[in-house]
């Protein structure tokens, strides 16, 4: 057996999951108090924050693109479609194993399936995300299933896909929006710059959509770094331009509520809160606006990763805005995650990290890499050239 | 039938009489040096200046008419009983901690240093002895009389007769009459309720119903969503089948 051998990336993983794995026993023996810095008045942290609201909106490019090709037969992305699945449903994993670490009781994970109480937002997202992770297993089979030659299971799965796709579509439309519906009973304790009733489910879904659109992009020229494919830009280019169209519907969004509400004067009261929603609006908004609206950075590799990526950060601090800093002023604490938190927290993003790299290298996920994509065309992408050279005659 | 409590801030004395019976009725054994709500400190007594004058303004739960932490829990594990008290089921809790979340009055506390089976704490207005018919353990120990168990309606009452009989004494608002939809129990005070810390900035209505208002639209967004989604790919679709055999056009 070959050895393999200690990169610096390696190395880091090695450490990272190594911290991890002693907070874990840490989490487990000792309990939330020792692992985390949550108290009465902070009861929500770095894990509800980051994995379980950044997790699942990092995750939306699975619907949002099988949506894109099944739905709206825009067959040019279908080669984007596998990855973005493969994201979502390792972030739905993530998002799952977070929520057991975070659970006081995390062995009751399914209470909700059977005593669910139909008022709760939390119950509502509880039953979305079960069944949607469902349908995200069934969509990526057919990546694990190929390798094997199981055509006739394969075979199934497409004769259901635009069934399948539809309902995961409309869970995914639930769950990412009632991520927002969570926060809004609180309106005396979230800040008036984040607290917005009824819109808040609005907002989020609105920024899932273009987050999960950047994250496709992102996650083609990573993982084309790493399997030494060039990212391809005729279809991420325009990508890019639909992520323009969903970032300026966001911003007038907000813009709009912003002004009715006439908050537009917090936003310079000069406060801790109005900086960081600056720093979120310029970050995730306004810089990848800019940089998107111009052909020229938007045609070219480094200026639409550079747009996809600042999508991205803007998102992870709207999230944790209204999750921890939104939240702070009036709980009256200053709340940091302890290191064993944050050390959990990248434990997980790292196992994601590696399972996406071993899919991606040994599962059918890239048309021009793995070992049996291009084999066993499935009827959707036997579709292509025939729609093509239809559109072409 | 609903009961609840009456605390006037004008009447209490600060003697901690109602704290020190509500460990004993939950067998609760907190440090003394516990000056605010915990897993086994369910009400407590905080002394505020205002004015340069000292306050004593109790915290516990308020036994909401439409409580928060009922609406959020993904499990039920919170009920508004008949009776008025708010309850606990500690075999449902998940402890996902969303109650405490919601909570207008941050109350729930959680039993952070229990590693295998914590959990959520915070009064239930003696419910076990509120069905027995007897006043709860605090209203029973003030001998002040600033906290007082009853019905709620009678209460109601007398706290707008108070405010009537004295208004040069007392702020002419009784807190938890409409505060989040109204709460069993009632603050009556001298100051500004705010400046005594108690939250300023509630909305009348009750709060579950700003959730609830998304809540009863979506049923109506996913069959629209669903419908117009499936339509959208039945005429892509359609279309590309025509394209794809001119023959038929
Ligand atoms: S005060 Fe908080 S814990 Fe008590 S009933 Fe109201 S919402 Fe529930
Ligand atoms: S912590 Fe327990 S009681 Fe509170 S909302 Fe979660 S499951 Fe319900």
């Amino acid at each position: 057996m070959k050895i393999p051998r200690l990169t610096f990336w390696r190395a880091v993983f090695l450490v990272v999951v190594a911290l991890g794995l002693y907070s874990t026993y840490v989490r487990f023996m000792h309990g939330l108090g020792a692992s985390t810095h949550l108290s009465d008045r902070t009861p929500w942290g770095l894990w509800i924050g980051f994995d379980v609201l950044c997790g699942v909106g990092l995750a939306a490019g699975g619907f949002t693109m099988t949506a894109m090709v099944y739905l709206f037969n825009l067959k040019q992305y279908y080669h984007l479609t596998r990855a973005a699945i493969l994201t979502a449903f390792l972030g739905y994993i993530m998002v799952t194993v977070a929520l057991l670490f975070d659970l006081g009781r995390p062995l009751r994970l399914w209470h909700p399936l059977v005593m669910g109480n139909p008022h709760s937002i939390m119950f509502e997202v509880a039953l979305c995300v079960t069944f949607y992770s469902t349908v995200l297993a069934i969509e990526f089979a057919p990546c694990v299933l190929e390798p094997f030659g199981w055509k006739r299971l394969c075979a199934i799965i497409d004769k259901i896909k635009v069934p399948l796709v539809l309902f995961g579509v409309l869970l995914s439309m639930l769950h990412q929006s009632s991520l927002g519906s969570l926060y809004l009973i609180v309106p005396g304790k979230l800040h008036p710059l984040w607290y917005t009733s009824p819109w808040l489910p609005v907002l989020f879904f609105l920024s899932a959509v273009m987050v999960g659109l950047a994250m496709v992009i992102v996650e083609s020229f990573w993982s084309g770094r790493a399997l030494g494919h060039k990212p391809d830009m005729k279809a991420l280019a325009p990508l890019g331009r639909i992520m323009l169209v969903v970032l300026a519907i966001y911003a007038l969004t907000l813009l709009q509520i912003r002004w009715s509400r006439e908050t537009l004067g917090l936003i310079a009261a000069g406060t801790e809160e109005s900086y960081l929603f600056l720093l979120e609006i310029a970050c995730g908004i306004l810089i990848p606006g800019i940089l998107l609206a111009m052909p020229r950075v938007r045609l070219q590799p480094r200026g639409l990763f550079t747009a996809a990526v600042l999508v991205v950060l803007g998102f992870v601090l709207n999230r944790m805005n209204v999750s921890v800093t939104g939240m702070a002023a009036i709980s009256g604490e200053k709340y940091f995650p302890a290191w064993t938190e944050i050390s959990i927290t990248l434990m997980l993003v790292a196992i994601g990290c590696l399972l996406f790299n071993l899919a991606a290298r040994y599962l059918a996920v890239f048309p021009h890499h793995g070992p049996a994509a291009p084999r066993v065309p499935a009827r959707a992408d036997a579709a292509v050239p025939e729609y093509m050279a239809a559109e072409r005659s | 039938m609903s009961y609840g409590m009456l605390f006037d801030v004008t009447r209490c004395v600060g003697c901690l009489a109602c704290e020190a019976a509500c460990d004993e009725a939950n067998g609760n054994h907190p440090p003394e040096d516990v000056r605010d709500l915990r897993y086994d400190k369910w009400t407590v007594v905080r002394t505020v200046e205002v004015d340069g004058e000292e306050k004593h303004v109790r915290r516990m739960c308020m036994h909401c008419q439409d409580p928060s932490c009922v609406s959020v829990c993904p499990v039920g594990a919170f009920k508004k009983t008949e009776l008025g008290p708010v309850i606990y089921d500690e075999n449902r809790c998940m402890g996902c901690r969303y109650c405490m979340m919601a909570c207008p009055y941050n109350v729930p506390t959680y039993e952070w240093d229990n590693p295998t089976t914590p959990r959520v704490r915070k009064c239930i207005m003696c419910y076990e002895r509120v069905k027995a018919g007897e006043p709860t353990a605090c209203a029973a120990a003030c001998p002040a009389e600033a906290t007082v168990f009853g019905k709620r309606e009678d209460l109601l009452a007398e706290a707008h007769k108070r405010i009537a009989e004295n208004p040069e004494l007392y702020y002419p608002h009784v807190f938890g009459e409409h505060e989040a939809g109204g709460s069993s129990v009632l603050f009556l005070a001298d100051k500004n309720f705010a400046a005594l810390g108690l939250p300023g900035n509630l909305p009348e209505g009750p709060l579950p119903e700003l959730t609830g208002q998304v809540l009863h639209r979506l049923p109506n967004v996913v069959v629209t969503a669903g419908a117009a989604l499936m339509g959208l790919w039945w005429i892509i679709h359609r279309r590309q089948e025509l394209a794809a055999s001119p023959e038929k056009k």
